[in-house]
């Protein structure tokens, strides 16, 4: 072997790295979980808080008028439909803002993209991250139920993975308005015209049925809702073979989001 | 431990660094990039001198692949760009020229994090940590908040984080801009320490002092390609000369003189509030009255590239 052949050999070569390796996944959420560690008051507080505000306005302002909905006790279907609400606001939240601070202030995304971690790492591992704080977050309206008469039940032990995937999705698809977004202004449009008409054509407070036509359409192609039947059956007791339609929106509409996050965040990212 | 053999000595052994062929990058209307061709041996100090917009930062973001050629071949470590960029990113450090750094992480966080994202094994993790904490003198500041720490600490650090992982090759990206003399002089120091140590290091800057006190070797860059390499001796001897004539006076005077020089084409340049006359010792009788000094790498860069730089 000659001189040089030899140097090159020599030289350690570091292992071989693939795609979306669980430990370029551990290393970004790694860095989540320690800013979480720093902030985890503010953030819990934000995501429990307001679902179990309207949790308890509606279940008791509502729960003296009306004893039941539909078939379903109030208190059971406000606690089930405010844990939906619960998963979209802790996903679609910091999807957008998260992304969007990381990315363009702090351009913290440009310092980790510079090691062995590509844009489909990077972007997957925020997901991840976020949709398992919504998974435990979408239990505290439950939490709260408990103590205005919601029975526990076995059922309630999928809310977490129905949060998780629910969650993924919400949290892709705000990564994917972070990307597109000019400035940050323009997340008011997302909230007032996407998120918070989503949010009561799903069923969450009241029955679809009650609307109009047209209008209960809408609430076929809103992931929400599919959230929000699948959780209601659940923690209910009364899952049967439609929640597992449900089910493959909720798993369609993560993977729809998370392939357009990278997309377009990853078009962003490098030039 | 083998004695220290110098740079050219490592340089010739190894296949090279770096190597970009024909890279052409385009924004737009906008050519950063116009057919650059580098090649950076293994084990030197490579300097990239050249003004702002001449496509350095460009040219360094394409090495990591966020950036990504038009036209061209790269390769880095005898990787391909960007197709094996990852495999690449493993064994290659970037100290970048803007800042950033997780704010609200200490200093001990934020090397942990990127120590993960290097793939150094859980085991050696603290101790890498704690060995590039005292490569940036800042094992004293190891649990301070990013905040809460002067320019100068945050570019050490910066440093830190691209070494946590003992690259064989470091990016550093205008590596003192903004810094005062003294914060100046402690990361010169430690660019050095990486030069003993025979790790290549690509270095861009557009200060000529920098350049000449660092670098193994100078590609001058302007507008996108590479005008003129070699060591900054080499450079000086073939595009100044070996000595420069520095005529002070109004700038009338001045404005005349260059007039003349222009007329027996002399190579000459304004220099603040003088004229300096470049290959002063090939004038002999014909010389203006001045201060003669040697040439420098000031006097070559403006030559090649016809700009000003502070």
């Amino acid at each position: 072997m000659s001189a040089r052949a030899q140097a090159v050999s020599a030289q350690p070569r570091a292992p071989r790295v693939g795609r979306l390796e669980p430990a370029a996944l551990a290393a970004v959420m790694s860095r989540d979980v320690v800013i979480f560690g720093r902030y985890w008051k503010a953030t819990t507080f934000s995501s429990i808080v307001q679902p179990t505000i309207y949790l308890l306005a509606f279940g008791l302002g509502f729960g003296t008028l009306v004893k039941t909905i539909g078939h379903v006790k109030t208190i059971e279907y406000i606690a089930t439909g405010t844990v939906a609400t619960a998963v979209l606001f802790s996903s679609a939240f910091p999807g957008m803002f998260n992304t969007f601070v990381r990315w363009q202030f702090q351009r913290t995304y440009d310092a980790m993209l510079a090691t062995p971690l590509d844009v489909e790492e990077l972007i997957t591992a925020e997901i991840l991250w976020i949709s398992l704080r919504a998974g435990v977050y979408g239990l505290a309206p439950l939490v709260v139920g408990f103590a205005f008469g919601l029975a526990p039940e076995w059922g309630m032990l999928l809310i977490p993975a129905i949060g998780f995937v629910t969650g993924f999705g919400f949290a892709a698809f705000g990564v994917l308005v972070a990307a597109i977004a000019k400035t940050i202004d323009n997340f008011n449009y997302i909230t007032s015209a996407v998120l918070t008409p989503m949010f009561l054509v799903a069923g969450t407070f009241f029955p679809v049925s009650t609307l109009p036509d047209g209008v209960r359409e809408v609430a076929q192609v809103n992931p929400l809702y599919h959230c929000v039947q699948l959780v209601r059956d659940a923690s209910l007791g009364t899952l049967h073979a439609g929640d597992v339609g449900h089910a493959g929106v909720l798993l369609a509409f993560a993977l729809l989001m998370w392939r357009l996050a990278i997309w377009q965040l990853g078009r962003r990212l490098i030039d | 431990m083998a004695q220290e053999t110098h740079w050219s000595t490592r340089a010739h052994a190894q296949p090279p660094a770096i190597s970009l062929r024909g890279v052409v990058k385009r924004f737009g209307s906008i050519v950063a990039v116009d057919g650059l061709d580098l090649q950076v041996p293994t084990g030197v100090c490579f300097g990239l001198l050249g003004p702002n917009g001449a496509g350095k930062s460009t040219t360094m973001r394409m090495l990591t692949a966020q950036a990504l050629a038009d036209e061209g071949e790269l390769q880095v470590l005898g990787y391909e760009l960007p197709r094996e960029s990852k495999q690449a990113r493993m064994e290659m450090g970037v100290v970048p020229q803007l800042d950033n750094l997780d704010v609200e992480l200490t200093c001990r966080q934020i090397l942990t994090v990127f120590a993960r994202l290097y793939r150094v094994p859980a085991g050696e993790r603290g101790a890498a940590v704690d060995r590039a904490l005292g490569l940036a003198n800042l094992t004293q500041r190891a649990d301070t908040i990013v905040r809460e720490l002067s320019g100068g600490m945050r570019r050490r650090l910066l440093v830190a984080r691209g070494l946590i992982h003992e690259p064989r090759l470091v990016l550093l990206d205008e590596p003192t801009v903004g810094l005062d003399p003294q914060v100046r002089q402690e990361l010169w120091t430690l660019i050095d320490g990486l030069r003993v140590r025979g790790v290549t290091v690509l270095m861009s800057t557009h200060y000529i002092e920098e350049a000449e006190r660092l670098a193994d070797v100078v590609a001058v860059m302007s507008h996108g390609r590479i005008v003129a390499q070699g060591t900054p001796s080499e450079l000086v001897r073939a595009h100044a000369g070996e000595q420069v004539i520095e005529v002070y006076g109004p700038p009338q005077q001045l404005a005349e003189l260059g007039e003349l020089a222009a007329s027996k084409s002399w190579q000459s340049r304004r220099s603040g509030p003088a004229l300096a006359i470049m290959r002063a010792e090939e004038l002999d009788g014909d010389a203006p009255e001045g201060v003669r000094r040697p040439a420098n790498l000031e006097d070559a860069f403006v030559a090649l590239t016809g700009e000003e730089i502070e």
